[in-house]
């Protein structure tokens, strides 16, 4: 048999007539071929087998370590050494009865320098690992633990070092392919059910257009990396990012189990993920795993391993102990820097090195906050205060690298703060709650500093009613102005302030108050100048779109329950979502800027929504400013364009109604036929028409006057 | 469109009826007694006492003096509709859940549910010309689809029968001899229940409601599917009207989750969609409950809707609803 061709299903059933087989009476899974013949018909398991990195089989052997150089000892010492051992790893975890087995040289009876431990569980043989590599018994005898699995990868690396084969250039994927399209349209991401989608926001078609489909992608969620290159998406043994011009290809993988979190830099150059792991001893606690990969490369730059406590501020650890993202990266886009915080510290880490800057950690006792600023090395710090008020709280900014303190500002009786970074590190509002004098209470107030000026100016900033509550705070993107919901109750007011008013010593001073609003939470227009005033879950969905160059409400809308809202990058559409969150209505609506609904999509079970981020504009300010000043000229072309689809689409509109109404009158001529049954119905009400036959005007209203005799008596008239 | 509120029932409504003429409206709802009501201004003219259970369906005769009703007290009554009387009634061993007069109202078509054991039918009887010859046989009997049958209707000339229920299939029987003549495909056809049915007065075509929250135009002779309307809640009452190529819709939630959302998540609102194009119209709110039924005005001029509310809202269109262009 020479059938290295794969046949046609037809032209099987041909061969099998010929030679008088009745193929039903087969079953395929029963055909056993002789071994080593595939018949030129490749396994689907094929691919698996031949991927970089190939399934890995258990070899039983994964909670054995080796430890080496131990004191080599006569028999006499043996059960002493062997107590030793035994304390040291029964620490770490549970040996295995008989788990401990150290090789004795038969000529000599001597030991050999080293043993063998078996545990219980392999983690546990891993954490011993961890433990005590480097454990230092006595001077001359430190540990060299190895897991018993890597051994006999060790013995088969070659002596000779060979050249490693350096792979011919491939060009890669132009991974920013979706920007050059054509229409100018964004993408975005949604996952509902167990289907994830990107869509063309398609707002002149007043639809999504598809890019890509898949069902059971992901286990987690998805996350656009900011700015806009890769697509993650979280699977229970790690990360992967996508992209790619027209279809989205994988690009890596980062195997991390069991991954909760993940985090970009903001400069898409590294990405850290997260996993927190159950202690098998309900005492101890979370134990928690923190990655940092070069993206580029997928390669493992860091890893930070620890119980939960050591990567919290204080407080009672445990599972909500940890804030995302532990990693806060600082130096703007080029990722110079990253920090977390410690107890009374804050570990910065440079990222040509990956250690700690200047190799140890910046100390500030009793640290609560820190943030950096989104464009400069500058860390904010915010101290609480200390010894119940006998040393006053602080916010200080730190210029890194050199740890120079540029400004520091002592706040009294503070119960906490916030801190607000604008967009483009100009300006940073601190939000601090202050205690009244009873202590029973707090209100609030902001200090402003001014970053980029001469000395960093600060400003104290008291809203006109400070007892106010604060319910949101939102800096206009690149801006000068920010937008604060304040007061209690349920309509709260939203008032809007400046930073640049009153000439040559820019002051800050309000705007404008709207009253009584149902809004709980701001979302400025990444282009500034417009935000959406939103009342999120209790507030039913109440959208405002308001102007605020202009100070005047746009549009109002209300998308019901709605949970989330987030701008296209470019700050021409706005999506609102229902999540699930909310067990009715899910779905999505697309809004304009000035508030027109565009469309809306229903989806069962829906995620999330998130828009696919831009990189930042290369256009320089000048240029910008040039086209808007030639605005007009520009969207002449546009809005010829936008004409010519509303025409197509009208034409198409048309053209459709037409066939539907061709296709109902066909139907109705059929109908017309049976008309000829009158005949037949009108026997069957015994002559008596019934209303469809003949026209409505068959029987018209009269008035009939009828006359009722109520008493009749007589009278007799003189 | 200023809505005239009608409140006599103390249950959700289950049905709305015009007569011919388009001056009286019939309701029923679960509290037992049938209402009539002045078509025009909703004034109560009477209702018809003696159903001990809920009265899910009704029917008045073409010279609008017989009026049909079928109860979970599992009668069919027949009554007289000027004076209120109850003529006759037909006692069954299982709830009644819709009634038909055929046409020449000298037959009319009964469901019944299943029940105790008992399978649902179909049946028919024949109605006599004066209510002291009148006996209760069945002319036909019609038993073999799987659960509720939510309605039943004379098809043209009365030849035959058109069922659809809780099987989600609409079924065409023959009148004479019981045989079933058409199946709606499954594919193609609802996915759930069907909860209620309309014919349009020619009886050319007929509307279907389901709870996979859709409505089908069918053809009534060949049982193709004609248009489909697509809705975004579950659909328990539709109706076409005889005017305008319009259809409205009404439905909502199940009344279980009534309570556990807001009104205006609910969608209580009588969908209007265009009967051709199937693109929608407008929706007409005022409910707070699912909408259970829907009626048209024989004239094309006013509807109906009775609501899991009680109430019944009566609503006169406005001059610019006849200049609606599409």
């Amino acid at each position: 048999m020479a059938a290295a061709t794969v046949l046609s299903m037809s032209e099987i059933e041909n061969k099998a007539m010929n030679i008088g087989i009745d193929l039903s009476t087969i079953v395929f899974d029963n055909i056993v071929l002789p071994p080593g013949d595939d018949f030129g018909i490749t396994s689907d398991d094929e691919d698996i087998l031949h991927e970089e990195v190939a399934p890995k089989f258990e070899t039983g052997y994964g909670n054995v370590i080796v430890v080496d150089n131990l004191p080599v000892v006569s028999p006499e010492k043996f059960a002493k050494l062997e107590g030793v051992i035994r304390k040291i790893y029964s620490q770490t975890g549970v040996i295995k009865e008989r788990g401990l087995w150290m090789p004795v040289n038969p000529d000599t009876d001597m030991t050999l320098g080293y043993c063998f431990v078996e545990f219980n569980t392999a983690q546990e043989a891993k954490e011993a690992k961890e433990k005590t590599d480097g454990y230092k018994l006595d001077k001359s005898h430190i540990f060299i633990v190895d897991m018993f699995d890597d051994i006999e990868r060790y013995m088969n690396v070659p002596e000779e070092w060979t050249p490693a084969e350096i792979k011919p250039y491939e060009a890669g994927d132009h991974l920013q392919h979706w920007l050059t399209d054509e229409k100018a349209r964004d993408q975005f991401v949604i996952r509902a059910g167990t289907v994830t989608e990107i869509f063309w926001n398609d707002a002149r078609q007043l639809r999504p257009d598809p890019v890509y489909q898949y069902q059971y992608w992901i286990d987690n969620f998805v996350q656009w990396s900011p700015l806009g290159t890769y697509l993650a998406t979280v699977h229970r043994q790690g990360a992967i990012v996508w992209g790619g011009k027209s279809t989205f290809n994988r690009i890596h993988r980062f195997p991390h189990n069991q991954v909760k979190h993940i985090d970009f830099s903001p400069g898409e150059r590294f990405l850290v993920t997260y996993s927190s792991q159950e202690p098998s001893n309900p005492r101890d606690t979370h134990r928690v795993v923190l990655n940092i990969f070069y993206l580029r490369t997928g390669k493992l730059m860091r890893d930070f391993k620890g119980s939960v406590d050591d990567f919290t501020t204080g407080g009672s650890g445990g599972l909500s102990g940890i804030s995302w993202p532990i990693f806060k990266w600082g130096g703007g886009n080029e990722d110079k820097y990253f920090a977390r915080i410690g107890k009374n510290a804050i570990y910065v880490y440079e990222t040509e090195t990956f250690i700690l800057v200047d190799k140890k950690s910046y100390k500030v006792d009793n640290v609560g906050d820190f943030s950096w600023s989104p464009t400069d090395s500058i860390l904010a710090l915010f101290v609480p205060e200390l010894g119940g008020g006998n040393q006053p709280a602080r916010v200080s900014l730190v210029q890194m690298p050199g740890k120079v303190e540029l400004r520091q500002k002592n706040l009294f009786s503070v119960s906490d703060c916030k801190m607000y970074w604008q967009s483009n590190g100009e300006y940073l509002a601190v939000k601090v709650d202050r205690y009244t004098k009873t202590k029973k209470s707090t209100y609030t107030g902001f200090e402003l500093f001014r970053i980029k000026e001469r000395d960093i100016p600060i400003e104290v900033l008291e809203l006109d009613n400070k007892n106010d509550k604060i319910i949101a705070f939102a800096w206009e993107p690149k801006g000068h102005r920010f937008a604060v919901i304040h007061g209690d109750g349920p309509r709260p007011d939203v008032s809007f302030y400046s930073m640049k008013t009153g000439g040559i010593t820019a002051r800050v001073s309000k705007l404008t108050t709207l009253k009584a609003k149902q809004a709980n939470a701001l979302y400025w227009s990444p282009a500034g100048r417009f935000i959406v005033l939103a009342g999120l879950k209790g507030f039913n969905g109440q959208l405002e779109f308001y102007n605020v160059d202009d100070l005047e409400t746009m549009a109002t809308g209300e998308h019901f329950m709605c949970t989330d809202i987030e701008w296209d990058p470019t700050g021409r559409y706005v999506a609102t979502a229902v999540t699930l969150v909310h067990v009715m209505e899910n779905g999505f609506h697309i809004w304009s800027f000035n508030g027109k609904l565009l469309y809306r999509i229903p989806k069962d079970h829906f995620f999330q929504f998130q828009w696919r981020p831009h990189p930042q504009s290369l256009l320089s300010s000048e240029k910008e400013e040039e086209i808007s000043r030639n605005l007009r000229k520009y969207s002449k072309k546009y809005e010829a364009e936008d004409q010519d689809v509303s025409l197509a689409l009208s034409e198409q509109n048309r053209k459709k109604r037409r066939v539907l109404q061709e296709e109902w009158e066909t139907w109705t001529a059929r109908w017309k036929q049976y008309l000829e049954e009158q005949e037949l119905r009108l026997q069957l009400r015994d002559g008596e028409p019934s209303d469809d036959e003949g026209s409505q005007e068959q029987y018209e209203a009269k008035e009939v006057e009828a006359e009722e005799v109520l008493d009749v008596h007589e009278e007799i008239v003189d | 469109m200023r809505p005239i509120l009608m409140k006599g029932h103390e249950r959700p409504l289950t049905f709305l009826k015009y007569n011919r003429e388009g001056d009286l409206l019939l309701s029923c709802a679960k509290d037992h007694t049938p209402t009539v009501w002045f078509a025009d201004d909703g004034q109560r003219l009477g209702t018809y006492r003696g159903h001990n259970g809920a009265v899910w369906c009704c029917d008045v005769s073409h010279d609008s003096t017989r009026l049909v009703t079928g109860s979970a007290d599992q009668s069919v009554k027949l009554w007289d509709v000027q004076t209120g009387t109850q003529l006759y009634s037909f006692n069954f061993n299982s709830p009644a859940r819709s009634v038909d007069f055929s046409v020449g109202d000298k037959l009319v078509v009964i469901t019944t549910d299943p029940f105790m054991g008992n399978p649902s039918t179909i049946q028919v009887k024949r109605i006599a010309e004066d209510p002291a010859d009148q006996t209760s046989d069945s002319v036909l009997t019609i038993k073999g689809p799987q659960g509720r049958i939510n309605r039943a209707v004379w098809g043209p000339l009365n030849k035959t029968i058109i069922s659809a229920g809780e099987d989600s299939i609409i079924r065409i029987w023959d009148s004479e001899t019981g045989q079933l003549l058409k199946e709606s495909d499954k594919e193609s056809g609802h996915q759930k229940t069907i909860s209620s049915l309309c014919m349009f007065t020619d009886k050319s075509h007929f509307l279907t409601g389901s709870a996979d929250k859709s409505a089908k135009l069918w053809d009534t002779r060949s049982l193709t599917l004609l248009k489909t309307y697509q809705m975004d809640r579950p659909v328990n009452a539709v109706a076409i009207s005889p005017l305008l190529d319009h259809v409205v819709i009404g439905g909502g939630q199940e009344a279980v989750n009534v309570t556990m959302t807001d009104r205006r998540a609910g969608k209580f609102e009588a969908k209007f969609y265009h009967k051709i194009l199937q693109d929608e119209i407008g929706g007409v709110k005022g409910h707070f409950g699912p909408i259970n039924a829907l009626a048209f005005n024989p004239d094309g001029r006013s509807f109906s809707s009775g609501g899991e509310d009680g109430y019944v809202r009566l609503h006169h269109f406005d001059p610019d609803y006849f200049s609606i262009r599409m």
